[in-house]
């Protein structure tokens, strides 16, 4: 953690120089000192608290309604060949699609208010969480299944003693693929579709008053909102799967 | 608790490539209640076969596998089995592995845990209940696993080559204990094995399988009281007179089919 500090506090060093040197133009990359002070300003004028706390319920309510439904749908495509038959060759095939392709079809169906954001980013989170659950219900040892046979397990045991254990470390990387996933589709709403508060509107707000502090604020909070959910997915993955190595 | 177990005419086919392939043809044996019977033979002779149709894995063959005159449909918690591998599931602990045989069985909580406890106590790993599969050697993991196939106390325990992954040491070590666990339970046993010195140790009866079609060649019965020592004179007698057997089925069987003796009587004198 120490090690991997010392790039990032070295550009910002570099960063700071440059702008305070002359190597670059200030109005387009004002100094580092610059936007933590307009992060400080805005944290008591601006609402920016407001603004974090928007996006990230934005997301979370996204998240969780994708990965909900990624975890059924995963289940349902992993267990039932029925299923896989006839859902599968369609999920594949849609999930080419780059994910912002899918804004004008969202915004016509679902308005472009606050619910149109939520469905995007639920199908943002969707997709990992669906590969991932499926391949890990597929992954399921024929060695276990054939012992609950043998313990006479029903469909409920099967899969709750078996094939949910078996398949959580891949259904783990999947919800943290979708963290990952859902935090971008989040700024992307933000960016596309309408205006409303949030980190990506404080982004665009910066860039239409040419105040470049304010855009480079909202890209730091962005990565460190990133780095924070990365880092609290893997540790609750390691927590959840810690009979691997304990 | 002991059961008997009636195999009838037992035929097996399986289809390899759209090619009918017999795995078992003919197949009859009675187990006694309490009897401790070894199926021995090289591997492809349709031994663990046999035992999965025992099982209730396998529901497609001809003739009728009973226990206590029950028709044997599926699998049940009447019949425990042990596989080759400790097949432990790795997010449980020791305790909990066997613990999931009980998710079906019509006891109570408390009971239950009492059942669990007196079975790990049974094959010595008491003080490891909380340990995960990852934290057990070997010989200890398949303790587990018979724990696991013991803690319903079925009436008949079916072993298939259990203790074949096994060092040397821990293997001898282990063929003691489960000899104990079944003169103590009295439990009907049937362990297949491709292992001479382990058949004639542990069995009362010593069934000798020969390969294409699997089929019962030779049977020995080892009249020995218990405990048995490994040295003993006509524990190693017979098992010479097996190994013999064994050579010789492997000789016919590495011959050209066309001149392998084809009659299913000649080919098991024993029971004819």
């Amino acid at each position: 953690m120490r090690r991997g500090l010392t790039l990032p506090l070295i550009l910002l060093l570099a960063w700071e120089l440059a702008s305070r040197l002359g190597l670059a133009d200030p109005r387009i990359l004002p100094p580092a000192s610059q936007v933590l002070l307009r992060g400080w300003a805005a944290f008591w004028n601006d609402d920016l608290l407001g603004n974090l706390l928007a996006s990230l319920t934005r997301d979370l309510a996204g998240f969780s309604l994708g990965t909900l439904a990624g975890l059924c749908f995963g289940t349902l495509l992993g267990l039932s060949r029925l299923g896989d038959r006839l859902l599968g060759p369609s999920f594949h095939g849609l999930k080419q699609i780059a994910i912002f392709a899918w804004i004008p079809l969202i915004s016509m169906w679902f308005g472009i208010g606050e619910l149109a954001k939520i469905v995007f980013i639920a199908i943002a989170a969707f997709v990992p969480v669906v590969l991932n659950t499926e391949e890990g219900m597929r992954g399921a040892s024929r060695q276990l299944i054939e012992v609950g046979r043998v313990l006479t397990f029903n469909r409920r045991q099967r899969l709750t003693r078996i094939f949910l254990p078996s398949a959580l470390p891949a259904i783990l990387t999947g919800i943290q693929l979708a963290l990952m996933a859902s935090w971008l589709a989040t700024i992307g709403t933000e960016y596309f579709m309408t205006v409303g508060p949030g980190i990506g509107g404080l982004i665009i707000e910066g860039r239409e008053r040419f105040e470049m502090d304010q855009v480079m604020l909202g890209i730091l909070i962005l990565g460190v909102v990133g780095f924070a959910l990365n880092a609290v997915a893997g540790h609750l993955g390691r927590v959840l799967t810690r009979y691997e190595t304990a | 608790m002991a059961a008997t177990l009636d195999i009838k005419g037992v035929e097996k086919t399986f289809s390899i490539d759209g090619r009918a392939v017999p795995a078992l043809a003919g197949v009859d044996l009675k187990v006694e209640p309490g009897e401790f019977l070894t199926v021995l033979g090289a591997s492809g002779c349709g031994k663990s076969t046999l035992l999965r149709l025992i099982a209730g894995l396998d529901t497609s063959y001809e003739g009728s596998i009973s226990l206590d005159g029950q028709r044997i449909r599926g699998p049940s918690l009447d019949r425990g089995i042990v596989f080759q591998e400790p097949r432990l599931f790795p997010w449980l602990t020791a305790a909990r592995n066997v613990a999931l045989a009980l998710e079906n069985a019509p006891l109570a909580r408390e009971a239950k845990r009492r059942a669990v406890d007196e079975h790990l106590a049974l094959v010595g790993l008491s003080s490891f209940g909380n340990a995960y599969p990852h934290q057990l050697s070997g010989g200890m993991a398949q303790r587990v696993a018979i724990a696991r196939g013991l803690v319903n106390r079925p009436e008949i325990l079916l072993l298939d080559e259990p203790f074949g992954a096994l060092d040397a040491l821990t293997r001898a070590h282990l063929q003691d204990e489960l000899q104990r666990i079944q003169q103590d339970e009295q439990i009907t046993t049937v362990l297949v094995t491709h292992d001479v010195e382990e058949a004639v140790y542990l069995g009362d009866r010593v069934i000798v399988m020969a390969p294409r079609p699997g089929r019962v060649a030779h049977v020995f019965d080892i009249d020995l009281p218990r405990p048995r020592r490994r040295t003993d004179d006509r524990l190693v007698q017979q098992r010479a007179r097996i190994l013999e057997t064994l050579e010789e089925i492997s000789g016919e069987s590495a011959r050209p089919l066309a001149t392998q003796p084809v009659g299913p009587l000649e080919a098991r004198p024993a029971l004819a």
